[in-house]
């Protein structure tokens, strides 16, 4: 990437690592400069627009929390009255709270209403920008500061809200999910969701150093594990055909999820002081059973 | 112009019609609904080029608005009671953002227990919101106020959001005749939305709605409460305006047989029409009583205020809110108007028409009855008085 065509410009305040700044700047890559930009409070919001200052080379706005959709849905239609709707990408980009949790009524209405909207979740499974609490994005087991484990806990307990499934659901022209590693295919399916005549969503798993608790070289690794365990199949579907889901990059081989957990911190408590054997396999186990549905 | 018999939230649409906005985005509650339904017909049938979204909650409602006028539209919703509760968070967010949105509120009261009848408190809890708040007396003034806070909004000198309320039933079902302006005259009132500072546009990139530290965060607010000031300028301007060419006289405040009155009463929205009556006959009776119908509340016109019961003896505020643990909000502000006048007159607050009970003129009548008790003792005992209200509350 050429520095001067970096429309999330580098100097943000993102920590090293973040996998929801890579994400950031490959979806604006693919999107281009034609791009409205619409973030909910969460940290890409706190960490790019601080006053008087910007990252962003594009039109941006930031209204709250939960309603980015309902704002990008506003975005829309003003473009059509203004009459420069055709040419202009908008593109909103929301956490994992912001998104599966309390933005889920407005993602559901703007997906309802058709507009014309790329959504992508940068989904880092938790509440980073208020210090990793658990979200519905969470996955079994997991750290948390709201999920400790403990003598009664083994970190969350629910699996992960299956976010692409209800946004399929809704019948919109194109769901996906992508992740940083896979750049191409991620990219690719920006593309694709842009050109969509409505609403699009792609769910992008961006791991979090701090939350994760990894060293912040190994982003690119996790995000990359997480697709060769199966843990994060990467696919499409258009117009909530869930019937015929496309795997769009299909690992080799396996490998046991085991590896993915081992290099993550919010895992450790299955490692030690003694491993919890029963619980890496259950979580094998529901990994297995979704790829066999997905023939990977 | 065209006489048209129109209840209050008929007015308020056909007001917000004549000012072309081209994105509403609206959401039903009782007793606002008429509004966005009369509204997306106008669009249905091409009366109104504008895009009406339905969108699924009033949160979604205002933030949809915001993210239309962000990126260089006029825009439009209306609501009511919890769905102006509803909105809180945001209201925040469209006045700190500077987008002169006008939104129409019926005002109802808040839950629990659920009522669908008229009291200010839905307003009076967005009394801090950075929303200029204009409240009708009838429909005519529903109409002609939304038109003139579009005007008053988008000022360069102002660029903040306006809500124009009517009450619940009173007005908003109320069929009242109406005169309706021309599109032509309104256009020539109110020229085609040209966004000051914020536009979303790819040609000239900027960043809405930034994370502002304690470093800048005040001189944001310090800017908001300036524009407000600055507001109270413009008020008189636009209402001076409007009169010239509308031939209907507007002001912040509007006194009512105020001259040589010993007791002032002050109101709010239509009980204004039944206190206007109730000031008539005691009058005629020789009671030295007068009104004083306050239309703009934020910005509050304290210097009008001032000004307009120098000469009274005691000044009772009718409220039809409370702020639950002290007084009514009206009464608050009316008395810290007043705070540092050498001589002022003595302030009693009462509390009416909670939740829809009628307020009715035998209500006045004890009131003013009360103010002359006062008058007489030289003091206020009870300076928040509830009236018509039962006393065996359990
Ligand atoms: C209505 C509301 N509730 C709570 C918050 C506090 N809050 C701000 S950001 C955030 C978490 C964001 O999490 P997520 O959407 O996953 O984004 P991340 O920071 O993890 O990228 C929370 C809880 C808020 N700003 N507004
Ligand atoms: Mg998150």
């Amino acid at each position: 990437m050429k520095e001067e065509k970096q429309l999330l410009a580098p100097g943000h305040r993102m920590c090293a690592g973040c996998g929801v700044a890579l994400s950031a700047r490959l979806c604006l890559e693919a999107a281009g400069e034609k791009t409205i930009v619409v973030v909910p409070t969460g940290c890409m919001e706190v960490t790019t627009s601080q006053y008087p200052e910007t990252a962003w080379r594009v039109p941006f706005i930031h209204v709250a929390f939960e309603n980015a959709a309902a704002a990008a849905s506003g975005v829309d239609a003003a473009l059509k009255m203004m009459g420069k709707r055709e040419g202009v990408n908008i593109v909103a980009m929301g956490g994992d709270g912001g998104t599966f949790d309390i933005g889920l009524q407005a993602l559901s209405g703007m997906f309802e209403r058709g507009h014309r909207v790329t959504y992508v979740c940068n989904d880092n499974e938790a509440y980073m920008n208020t210090g990793i609490q658990r979200s519905s994005a969470t996955p079994y087991a997991a750290w948390t500061t709201t999920s400790p484990p403990g003598k009664k806990s083994i970190g969350e307990f629910r699996e992960k809200k299956p976010i692409g499934y209800i946004a399929a659901a809704h019948g919109i022209p194109y769901v996906a999910t992508a992740t940083i590693a896979y750049f191409a295919d991620y990219q690719k399916k920006v593309k694709k969701a842009l050109s969509a005549d409505g609403p699009a969503f792609i769910h992008v798993l961006t791991p979090c150093p701090v939350g994760w608790r990894f060293p912040p070289d190994r982003t690119v690794e996790v995000s990359r594990l997480a697709v060769q365990t199966g843990v994060f199949p990467l696919w499409e579907v258009r117009d909530g055909d869930i019937e015929n889901l496309r795997i769009t990059v299909k690992p080799p081989e396996r490998k046991p999820v085991e590896e993915y957990l081992a290099v993550q911190g919010r895992f450790s408590h299955l490692f030690k002081p003694e491993k919890q054997q029963d619980v890496i396999d259950r979580i094998q186990k529901m990994v297995d059973e979704k790829c066999e549905r997905y023939g990977i | 112009m065209a006489k048209m018999i129109l209840e209050g939230n008929q007015a308020l649409a056909v007001g917000a019609k004549l000012c072309r906005p081209k994105v509403i985005a609206s959401y039903p509650i009782t007793p606002s609904t008429h509004i966005p339904e009369m509204l997306s017909e106008f669009v249905a049938n091409g009366e109104l080029d504008a895009d009406f979204i339905n969108v699924e909650s009033e949160h979604s409602a205002i933030s949809a608005c915001i993210g239309a006028q962000a990126t260089g539209v006029r825009t439009f919703t209306a609501t009511a009671s919890q769905g102006l509760a509803l909105m809180h968070e945001i209201l925040y967010v469209a006045s700190g953002m500077r987008l002169p949105i006008v939104m129409g509120v019926a005002n109802r009261s808040l839950s629990a227990p659920i009522n669908i009848w008229c009291d200010h408190s839905d307003t009076m809890a967005e009394r801090d919101s950075g929303w200029m708040q204009f409240y009708s007396e009838n429909n005519q003034e529903a109409l002609d106020l939304v038109i003139q806070a579009y005007r008053i909004a988008e000022d360069e000198r102002v660029l903040l959001p306006a809500m124009v309320t009517i009450d619940a039933y009173t007005l908003t079902h109320t069929f009242e005749p109406v005169d309706v302006p021309s599109q032509k005259e309104v256009d020539e009132f109110l020229p085609p939305y040209k966004p000051v500072y914020a536009i979303l546009d790819p040609e000239r990139p900027i960043t809405q709605g930034s994370f502002g530290t304690p470093e800048y965060f005040m001189e944001f607010k310090y800017s908001q409460q300036k524009a407000m000031e600055r507001a109270k300028e413009v008020i008189d301007e636009v209402f001076r305006e409007f009169e010239e060419k509308f031939g209907r006289k507007y002001g912040k405040i509007e006194p009512y047989r105020t001259e040589g009155a010993d007791v002032i009463l002050v109101t709010l929205g239509s009980m204004s029409g039944t206190g206007k009556e109730v000031v008539d006959q005691l009058r005629e009776e020789g009671a030295k009583v007068g009104l004083i119908k306050v239309t703009v509340f934020r910005p509050f016109p304290a210097e009008e205020l001032r000004e307009a019961v120098r000469r009274a003896k005691v000044v009772a505020v009718i409220d039809r809110d409370i702020s639950l643990g002290f007084s009514g909000a009206v009464f608050a502000n009316v008395s810290a108007s007043l705070i540092n006048e050498e001589k002022r007159p003595l302030l009693a607050n009462f509390i009416v028409g909670l939740g829809g009970r009628d307020v009715r003129p035998e209500d006045f009548r004890e009131i003013v009855d009360k103010s002359f008790r006062i008058l007489e003792a030289g003091r206020v005992e009870k300076p928040v008085e509830w009236i018509n209200v039962s006393g065996e509350v359990p």
